[in-house]
């Protein structure tokens, strides 16, 4: 299989503290991995690895569509489309709907002035062909505060397709939700898997998950407790797992 | 789903229903502020209509208002961006004691002037270097930078002060401080230009909308590739170089620099800069608020006593107003929003 993204033995020391331990991952084509754990699992610590925010330990290797990427930095892993949705810090909330999408990334011409007409309209389009905002009190210049928590989800995952994310990472985008809130997020996430991208959804809760992955990782401890396509375990059967899971660190029956 | 493709761009017009609502939401800080100004301003007219009705007060306003506003135009990129600066009223006095030595050495009024607007620029730099790259807070760091400069001024001036009256025959003389046209102070245009250079970059460049997005959630801009960094240190840097135009500026118009020059304008710049709805939490405010809003506080002086109260009740109807109006400001956005 063509892997989009692959890490082979990955570890990640802070002082003392092991927070990653000869972790291999990979992220497939056109594929949502599901990445599950409790607090303190390594979770965290992995997605900033892929985001090129913390350094993997010598010895482990990154490799983006077969290419070994070497010193990968923040700016770098943007530019090789690899963009996260943070649950809370993804949006300037006293921002307008236009200036959260263009953020950091403002359409300008020459001499840095901004194209105002052309972010509006850009965003207009969104709108209406990918965010399902009909609402005629919603408008580009709306400002992003007064959104709802899935619709708040929806401009952040909606920005990364705009600019052609490879690979979407969603940190706990269901995090504080109403229920109806958290369908509308994981439509946007469905919609990552209808644009051809792929995308790594983290969180605590296996009801959000698994619907939604075609593939969960289990981490534990710092390590891959284990890894399964979703058609291999029922639901009911990966909750029983689970909790044998924090008891022995190893999940069964896995490949 | 194409999400970069060109076949969605049959839009909905922007006007159509709603157009006013979207309108006040949008304006709702600028309009909040225009009406506290006609307020104010009608109720002074009421307390002294001759006064009011006369040119020469408004002549008083557009000579002393710059001597701040000049600064709480710039100061409000720096409360946007999250931070602060109160090293500004020091900063004043640091541009015209580089001045002062410039100047006295070389006799050459266009060289001192420029080593004092280098001057402010380097000690507004070093605000943001201290602030961004040493990760100090900005109250601690300019409250810190604000003594340091004050003593610099002191040690390098002795705590002499400097007669400008050479000054006059320099072109700089009726190019910054002149009266155009016989009455309009050449400050106040300069207050204008300044107003609409900093407004341009705030609203039509990328400086600006990096600026809004640092103090509204600096972790999501970092995260976003917007250098939030040096977005801070420039804040700094032109905030620095307005309080050395801003000192240079009221040395020129006073014909004499005091060493304690400076003292006295902190209150009201940042008071302007409040007024005008700038939020202290950052991410929020407006050019235009504090324009207008530096001209309210630049009135009251002159309205209370011309309104036949005495300079004493000036402190009580500041606050008054501060307090007032931008609770009012408050309730009628949070209305609006």
């Amino acid at each position: 299989m063509e892997y989009l993204l692959q890490m082979k033995n990955v570890s990640k020391t802070f002082g003392e503290v092991v927070a990653l331990r000869k972790v291999n991952f990979e992220v497939g084509a056109n594929e949502i991995v599901g990445l599950l754990g409790d607090n303190g699992a390594g979770k965290s610590t992995l997605v900033k690895i892929i985001t090129g925010y913390h350094r993997p330990d010598p010895g482990g290797e990154l490799y983006l569509k077969g290419k070994k990427i070497e010193n990968l930095s923040v700016a770098r892993a943007r530019e090789l489309g690899i963009e996260v949705v943070y649950q809370e810090r993804a949006l300037a909330d006293k921002q307008s709907l236009w200036r959260n999408i263009f953020m950091g990334r403002e359409l300008s011409g020459p001499l840095g002035r901004l194209d105002l007409a052309g972010m509006r309209s850009e965003t207009q389009r969104l709108m209406t062909t990918v965010m399902g905002f009909t609402s005629a009190a919603v408008n580009p210049d709306s400002v992003v505060g007064t959104f709802s928590g899935g619709e708040r989800q929806g401009v952040a995952i909606t920005r990364a397709l705009y600019f052609n994310a490879e690979l979407i990472i969603l940190d706990e985008p269901t995090m504080g939700l109403s229920l109806s809130e958290t369908k509308k997020c994981l439509d946007f996430v469905n919609g990552i898997r209808e644009a051809g991208k792929s995308a790594i959804f983290i969180d605590h809760n296996i009801f959000h998950v698994y619907p939604i992955a075609d593939r969960i990782v289990v981490l534990d401890r710092g390590a891959v407790a284990g890894q399964f396509l979703k058609n291999e375990l029922t639901l009911q059967e990966l909750i029983d797992r689970l909790y044998r899971v924090a008891q022995t660190g190893k999940l069964e029956g896995n490949n | 789903m194409d999400l970069n493709s060109e076949a969605g761009r049959q839009l909905p017009s922007a006007a159509g229903p709603g157009g006013l609502g979207r309108f006040l939401r949008k304006f709702s800080l600028q309009i909040g502020i225009f009406l506290v100004a006609v307020v104010i301003w009608l109720l002074f007219l009421l307390g002294s209509p001759r006064t009011f009705l006369a040119r020469d007060i408004y002549v008083a306003f557009m000579s002393s208002t710059p001597y701040f506003a000049l600064m709480a135009i710039p100061l409000t990129l720096v409360i946007i961006a999250g931070e602060i600066d109160l090293s500004f009223p020091s900063i004043m006095a640091f541009g015209m004691t580089a001045f002062d030595v410039v100047f006295v050495s070389t006799g050459s009024v266009g060289l001192g002037f420029l080593a004092c607007i280098l001057a402010g620029l380097i000690a507004g730099l070093l605000n943001g270097i201290i602030v961004v790259r040493i990760g100090i807070p900005s109250l601690v760091a300019t409250i810190g930078t604000q003594f340091f400069w004050r003593g610099v001024v002191m040690v390098v001036t002795n705590g002499q002060g400097l007669g400008m009256t050479a000054v006059r025959g320099s072109l700089l003389y009726p190019a910054l401080v002149g009266r155009i046209g016989g009455f309009v102070p050449a400050q106040f245009v300069w207050t204008i230009g300044v107003a609409v250079v900093v407004w341009f970059f705030l609203n039509r460049h990328r400086f600006g909308a990096h600026v809004y997005l640092t103090g509204d959630n600096v972790e999501s801009a970092r995260l976003m590739g917007v250098n939030v960094g040096l977005t801070k240190i420039l804040t700094f840097t032109i905030v620095g170089a307005a309080a050395a135009f801003a000192g240079f500026i009221v040395s020129e118009d006073v014909l004499f620099f005091w060493p304690t020059l400076g003292e006295g304008y902190m209150l009201n710049t940042l008071a302007s800069v409040f007024l005008g709805g700038t939020s202290v939490f950052g991410g929020a405010g407006t050019i235009f608020g504090t324009f207008v809003a530096s001209f309210i506080i630049g009135a009251i002086n002159a309205g209370i006593v011309a309104a036949g109260l005495t300079g004493f009740w000036t402190s009580l109807i500041y606050g008054l107003i501060i307090v007032v109006s931008v609770s009012i400001q408050t309730v009628v956005s949070k209305r609006i929003s």
